[in-house]
């Protein structure tokens, strides 16, 4: 090669390298839609092909018709579980990092409470709702109970393992310019404790929507105003089978959102400076 | 930060700053980490503690910073200590990846309840002092590994502390940055006269730094010999290739041998 040949801005391996990321930015989004579609293709096929009645498994079709037909009970109720779930998960919020921050400032209240929080989580849900609907008489208030149960948890213990993780020699740097017991707190563990609660919480989105359906099974189809679960649970009595499946999607669908919106956040939160939201250059 | 720098005076004519005397640390009962320890840190002085692992000379900074307390003897101030009186590097940057570069260096003040606006000069003339005015609003994951020692050096610096503590400060980073490092720091240290205490195993480092090198020996850890770095500041390229710089790495380096030996 003489001096004159332009060097070429992308050599091979720079192309080849370029290709496999558009690829891939292509594919993150296709695949799945593709393979989604697919699975309710096959669905469909497998319900027309073998003639299965209704009652029994419903094609996509029916269940799409049926979230229209239905949309304003299922609405209604979507609403409902929403709010249990949301509610719960804020009270979870509020509970998991209250106590860790309370565990991290008092190794006695640590001692002495953690053993609680330990038994409460591993208590499946179903088997205390049925006392926690005999003691609480709002029914909306004991929903409310039963999903935190299940969603607290996870943001203690990853709360509390964040408060603990700060960096050694910014602990000594603190205590050498005086920092106070507060201001250690607030601008040093809480910060690095952020992390770790954000993967709590991630956690802890799903299983709060879990703990307000599951809850609501147990509490059963007496009252009024209810939510998906109990929508589902109505529909199988009457063997309405595609009002079950309808309602089933809006809860997976939910679920999904929620998810996704606390995938965000943790995104809009971290991506400045922490390790797990940065893109690697090469 | 001062807007009057002090000026180092000649060897003789510093006042003293800081004073420990027969400074004993034992750890856990029965490990020695520091055995009668002495010394006395005036203004302007830039002392190296040089020595291999284990001599105290970490522990040594640790008691200094506050960080414990001595098992015996004492570490008085000359006046007493004040807030924003130290200052210090650690071996690691150690930055909060969450803050920029300047909420970074506000932190000492901060932690004394200044808030970013009240003191927003002090930490754009720190950050001018290492060269890294432009980089405020960077975060720390944005910055290479010396630059980010610089932004430490900056955090350490933006109260005009009467001593800087540096713990192996160059240590983690390559030959070239901390040629470069070194060079900036006694530059630094011309312009705004301060006083430092200098962790180092690098016989080389110690030398081309300092005025006063405090050689320690191990198990227990305790000075084996101070030595007087008899060359005049300025110091820079010229000086790390000169015969007086060549001579006084070989002294310096017989002294830590012979530290090292006793000890064998």
């Amino acid at each position: 090669m003489s001096i004159a040949d332009p060097i070429p801005l992308l050599d091979a391996e720079e192309q080849k390298r370029a290709r496999a990321r558009q690829i891939d930015r292509i594919g993150r989004w296709l695949l799945p839609v593709l393979t989604i579609g697919l699975a309710i293709l096959l669905w469909d096929r497998v319900v027309v092909w073998n003639e299965i009645p209704h009652y029994i498994l419903p094609g996509p079709g029916l269940v799409a018709q049926t979230l229209i037909k239905d949309w304003a009970i299922l609405f209604d109720a979507l609403l409902v579980t929403l709010q249990i779930t949301l509610m719960a998960l804020a009270v979870a919020v509020a509970g998991g990092v209250g106590l860790a921050v309370l565990f991290n400032q008092s190794r006695f209240a640590e001692m002495s409470f953690y053993p609680f929080a330990v038994i409460l989580q591993v208590t499946p849900v179903v088997s205390v709702a049925p006392l926690i609907f005999i003691y609480v008489e709002n029914r909306m208030i004991g929903l409310l109970l039963c999903a935190w149960l299940v969603a607290f948890f996870p943001i203690l213990s990853n709360t509390t393992l964040g408060l603990n993780s700060a960096d050694h020699n910014l602990r000594d740097l603190f205590r050498i310019y005086g920092a106070t017991r507060w201001q250690r707190l607030r601008y040093l563990q809480l910060p690095s404790a952020l992390p770790y609660f954000l993967g709590g919480l991630r956690i802890a989105g799903g299983l709060s929507l879990i703990g307000a359906v599951v809850s609501e099974y147990v509490a059963g189809t007496g009252g009024i105003g209810s939510g998906l679960a109990f929508r589902i649970l109505e529909a199988g009595y009457r063997l309405n089978i595609p009002r079950m499946f309808a309602a089933l999607a809006l809860i997976a669908a939910t679920g999904v959102v929620i998810f996704a919106g606390l995938s965000f956040l943790s995104h809009a939160l971290l991506h400045k400076w922490h390790e797990s939201a940065l893109k690697r250059e090469i | 930060m001062a807007t009057t720098w002090r000026k180092i005076k000649p060897m003789g004519a510093r006042p003293e700053i800081l004073r420990m005397a027969g400074v004993n640390k034992v750890f856990n009962g029965q490990t020695v980490a520091l055995q009668g320890m002495n010394l006395t840190v005036n203004e302007g002085d830039f002392i190296s503690l040089l020595g291999p692992s284990g001599c105290g000379k970490s522990t040594a900074l640790r008691l200094i910073a506050g960080l414990m307390h001595p098992t015996a003897g004492a570490i008085t101030w000359a006046g007493g200590q004040e807030a924003g009186d130290l200052g210090v590097v650690f071996q690691e940057p150690t930055l909060m990846p969450w803050a920029t570069v300047a909420h970074n260096v506000w932190l000492p003040y901060r932690l004394r309840g200044k808030s970013f606006v009240a003191v927003r000069d002090q930490i754009r003339l720190a950050l001018k002092l290492v060269g890294l005015e432009a980089f405020e609003d960077a975060y720390p994951r944005e910055l290479s590994g010396g630059m980010k020692m610089r932004v430490s050096i900056a955090r350490a610096l933006v109260t005009s502390p009467r001593l800087i503590l540096m713990d192996e400060p160059f240590a983690a980073l390559d030959e070239i940055t901390r040629h470069k490092l070194n060079n900036d720091l006694l530059e630094l240290r011309a312009k705004i006269g301060c006083t430092v205490i200098f962790v180092t195993h690098s016989v080389f480092e110690s030398v081309f730094l300092s005025d006063r090198i405090v050689v320690m020996a191990a198990r227990p850890g305790r000075v084996h010999r101070e030595l007087a770095v008899d060359a005049p500041y300025p110091r820079g390229e010229d000086f790390r290739t000169s015969a007086d710089y060549a001579a006084l790495c070989r002294e310096a380096s017989g002294a830590l041998h012979q530290a090292m030996g006793d000890a064998a």
